[in-house]
């Protein structure tokens, strides 16, 4: 049986967990361009302060982190017990609940349920684990129309462009590139559209409406699942949320199996973590939470597809099993240095930022996403951010020692090791001047592959003696 | 084997090497505490809610009503005391209507089940004076009856008050965004105005 | 009291002003220094480029180095960082090294560290007449949480202007071999960092840490602003006499 063998990582060529190019080609590119940066910088620095503000008012913020960390830790404790008490409550609801091992899987089971309604079109609320899966693909090759109505996800459906952030995909877009995106894709538009944020919100509000009161089948994630009780929880702004998950006939929620929390009551702690960290608001506009089916309000089939997808073999390993904490609230993305400096896309996955890059690599093995461990200067702003307390620096440092590593960088390495483990040979070394032969004049740039250093930053001059000698002649 | 199967047995391969549930810290915020009305109010405005606090009486409802829609059809749910609502509006009870006769009205006047202060939140769930949910979500302009033992002063309390059973709807302010450069701009798919009727205690 | 010094193999080979500002310094306050010289790394590059194996004689070499001294001292942030939330975990199975690897670790102070939490000193009694902003190294900050310790003994060194960097706790893009293996994200956050250094008219930009200050350092002598990085510890041993 599989699963007693090799853990079991989301499958290639479905999805989008890969990227096609290393994390430093593609942040290369990024770099290069200004708007990209001007956008981010500006967004990062706008929610940073927002969230500052928020947090600062709650005099107990750091007791609740730790209870979501530790709500958390005990959820992936007993996960086995927790889903098939989920399972049976969603059951008892009137939902059905199926489980799918990895994302050809889960794409297989939607596709049926929404093939077995006849429709041929599905209204969809942002979700990270169906993007994560390339759900909207295999609707589309099912010959099913998957309509993206949250805000940022539509202006990225209709730019042609690939989401950039967790909570906030075109946040890679400002106000008028979002209305020449409008201006060219969204049918019957009002020509006279200007830039002026409400003004674009009202247009989508305009452009969506006929398709949420006409649509059958909606497609949703999951914030929160509640095992004592079976309660689902989709947490949002625009209300976008809301039609989905009433309007319908048939509600399909696709969820990670790790957004399982125990108990009602303790929603009490992440619905005060959530909002706070991730949009910068006490409390975002809408929450909607159901269980089941409610005879005569709202959809009357409900059906959870629980996934995994490389989750389990994210749960074996002891240091990166913490990861499945992630409440996605990207928090960790709005403070992180390198986020706001290459953004999303760099990342090549549908994580992107601190938790992308501990969480892809170990969804699809770390062989898969081998540049994305190195993705941090381990600055440590992701950690203190995090509302359950993730160490993304220590999984990073764990990841990169399971990655695989450039033969001449292993054999620098392991020399610099031996050498620095004998410190007779260590001060020859040192005194040899080595290094600095290797870094010549002042100013004078370093071989490859050090060259990218030297760059643009130069290189001390080597001293006249070393500590080591100074002292040994004092 | 089924899908489930072999996920469950993946999942108790991860834990094999004994993995410890800990303890829940609770030293967070938890019990009864003092319920600020003002605060409430400046919450809620805050998030572009219009807030308008009214006598104890409930005759006061039906006016202030008047004065958020002067004229015009709003769908009350079936279980909404009919003395709230002015003569002036015509009121067409849900008693199953459609998406398209909900969209259609002016606005919609529900109860609430539960509000919290800190947050600037009111909690629908459902009950006959508060409707279907299809009802507070179609049309553009929301007015919440809410009286004063309703409200609680933190999440905690909100939480343990409701009953998960019943579909619940949180709402902080009207429908927004903050999908454009993070700002956050009111006015989406959700109503575009939600008024707050405040019961004085 | 009798301190050992950990001089770091950074500051040892490149950067010993550093190293040696914090043996002057700490006698003329009064104590005893001594560099054990079987030390060399602490293995943090390593560590963090995923040689733990590799790390793991040079652990062993810094405990069985620093474990005969009651106190340990390190002109680093972020070395010191390494020793304590490392070298445990890099011991890993070997449960008698990481115990021993923690007990050194409870006895290694960064330089803020030792003067104001162990030394009890705030005011050590130096000159240095000089414009200077502060850059906390991530660490520093955030791994060892030493928050306005460096703060508190710069504003008490005479003829020092101190002035505020802005976006201070932004990391300077070092971050060890990420400043190679992503050099380009590496300069963009050095950049900034360099012109928030520019923008607060400082003549002397410091540090806790010589890695940082090699780095921003680097940059400034790239562009050729004139602004210095001087270790903190050259700032704290300066005096009228020298
Ligand atoms: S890792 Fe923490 S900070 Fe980052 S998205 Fe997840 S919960 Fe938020």
């Amino acid at each position: 049986m599989t699963f007693l063998g090799m853990p079991a990582r989301a499958p290639r060529g479905v999805g989008h967990l890969r990227g096609d190019e290393s994390f430093p080609v593609a942040a290369r590119k990024a770099l290069a361009n200004s708007q990209l940066r001007r956008n981010l910088q500006h967004a990062t620095t706008t929610i940073r302060g927002k969230s500052g503000r928020v947090i600062a008012e709650l005099p107990d913020w750091q007791e609740l982190r730790s209870a979501g960390s530790a709500l958390k830790a005990y959820t992936m404790a007993r996960l086995p017990e927790l889903l098939e008490q989920l399972e049976e409550n969603v059951t008892a609801a009137g939902g059905v609940v199926h489980w799918a091992a990895d994302a050809n899987e889960a794409n297989r089971i939607v596709t049926d349920l929404v093939r077995q309604t006849g429709e041929r079109r599905v209204i969809k609320v942002k979700s990270m684990a169906t993007q994560e899966i390339g759900l909207n693909e295999a609707l589309e090759a099912a010959g099913i129309t998957p309509v993206e109505t949250d805000l940022a996800e539509l202006i990225v459906q209709l730019g042609n462009d690939k989401p950039s952030h967790i909570l906030v995909p075109a946040i890679h877009r400002n106000r008028s590139e979002i209305r020449e995106i409008f201006l060219k894709a969204m049918p019957d538009v009002d020509p006279g559209l200007t830039d002026d944020p409400p003004v674009l919100a009202a247009a989508a509000r305009r452009y969506l409406r006929e398709t949420f009161l006409s649509t059958k089948v909606a497609v949703s994630g999951a914030n929160f699942a509640i095992a004592e009780t079976g309660t689902l929880a989709v947490v949002e702004s625009e209300g976008n949320g809301r039609m989905c998950l009433t309007l319908p006939e048939t509600l399909i929620t696709v969820m990670g199996i790790e957004k399982l929390v125990p108990k009602w009551s303790d929603l009490e702690v992440f619905l005060q973590l959530l909002p706070r960290a991730s949009t910068g608001e006490r409390m975002n506009p809408y929450t909607s939470m159901w269980t089941g089916v409610t005879p005569g309000d709202g959809p009357q089939a409900f059906h959870l597809v629980l996934l995994d997808n490389g989750r389990t073999a994210v749960l074996a390993d002891e240091v990166g099993r913490q990861a499945l904490h992630c409440i996605r609230c990207s928090a960790c993305l709005n403070v992180c240095p390198v986020y706001e400096r290459t953004g999303g896309h760099a990342y090549g996955s549908v994580y992107p930022g601190p938790i992308g890059a501990v969480l892809s690599p170990q969804l699809t093995g770390v062989a898969d996403n081998p540049s994305l461990p190195y993705a941090s200067s381990l600055c440590g702003a992701c950690f203190d951010a995090c509302p359950v307390k993730i160490d993304i620096p220590s999984i990073l440092v764990h990841l990169r020692n399971q990655a695989p590593h450039p033969r001449t960088e292993a054999a620098v390495m392991a020399a610099a090791a031996y050498t620095m483990d004998r410190p007779k040979l260590y001060a020859s070394a040192q005194r040899a001047a080595k290094l600095a032969r290797i870094a010549g004049r002042r100013g004078r740039g370093l071989p490859p592959p050090l060259n990218g250093w030297s760059a643009s930053r130069d290189l001390p001059s080597p001293p006249k003696e070393t500590f080591r000698d100074w002292w040994r002649s004092r | 084997m089924s899908s489930k199967d072999v996920i469950l047995g993946r999942i108790r391969s991860a834990l094999s090497s004994g993995v410890d549930a800990p303890e829940i810290p609770r030293d967070y915020r938890r019990g009864e505490a003092k319920v600020d009305l003002d605060l409430l109010v400046e919450r809620l405005t805050d998030y572009k809610a219009v807030v308008h606090r009214i006598s104890a009486e409930k005759s006061g409802i039906s006016a202030a009503i008047l004065e958020i829609l002067a004229e015009g059809t709003v769908v009350v749910p079936p279980g909404l005391p009919t003395d709230w609502l002015p003569e002036a509006l015509e009121a067409i009870v849900d008693d199953g209507l459609t998406a398209e006769q909900i969209a259609a009205t002016d606005g919609v006047v529900t109860a609430a089940a539960v509000a919290i202060v800190e947050t600037g939140t009111i909690v629908l769930d459902a009950s006959p004076d508060q409707g279907r949910r299809i009802i507070s979500l179609l049309p553009d302009l929301h007015i919440c009856v809410l009286r004063p033992e309703q409200v609680v002063a933190s999440v905690p309390e909100g939480v343990a008050r409701l009953d998960p059973r019943r579909p619940l709807t949180w709402i902080s302010g009207p429908s927004a965004t903050s999908d454009i450069e993070l700002n956050r701009v009111e006015g989406v798919h959700g109503p575009r105005n939600l008024h707050v009727i405040l019961l004085a205690a | 009291m009798r301190i050992a010094l950990f001089a770091t193999c950074l500051a040892d080979t490149m950067f010993p002003a550093a190293a040696k500002a914090t043996v002057l310094l700490l006698e003329r306050l009064g104590h005893e220094v001594v560099f054990p010289a079987e030390q060399t790394c602490c293995g943090q590059m390593h560590i963090n480029t995923g040689y733990q194996k590799d790390a793991l004689p040079l652990v062993r070499r810094h405990v069985r180095t620093f474990e005969p001294y009651d106190v340990i001292v390190a002109p680093s942030g972020s070395c010191v960082g390494s020793v304590r939330h490392q070298h445990a975990m890099v011991a890993g199975a070997d449960a008698g090294l990481a115990a021993r690897a923690t007990s050194v670790a409870s006895r290694t102070f960064e330089l803020s560290e030792l003067l104001i939490d162990v030394l009890g000193v705030e005011d050590v009694g130096a000159y240095f007449p000089h414009r200077v902003t502060y850059h906390p190294t991530c660490h520093s900050l955030r791994v060892l949480r030493v928050g306005d310790k460096p703060l508190r003994l710069l504003r008490n060194v005479r003829g020092l202007d101190l002035v505020e960097l802005p976006d201070a706790e932004q990391c300077c893009g070092f971050g060890g071999t990420f400043s190679v293996k992503n050099a380009d994200t590496s300069t963009a956050m050095l950049a900034d960092k360099m012109r928030h250094v520019l923008d607060t008219g400082a003549d002397v930009c410091t540090a806790g840490d010589a890695s940082c200050l090699m780095h921003i350092g680097g940059g400034l002598s790239r562009l050729r602003t004139g602004v210095r990085t001087v270790h903190l510890a050259e700032i704290l041993a300066s005096t009228e006499a020298s």
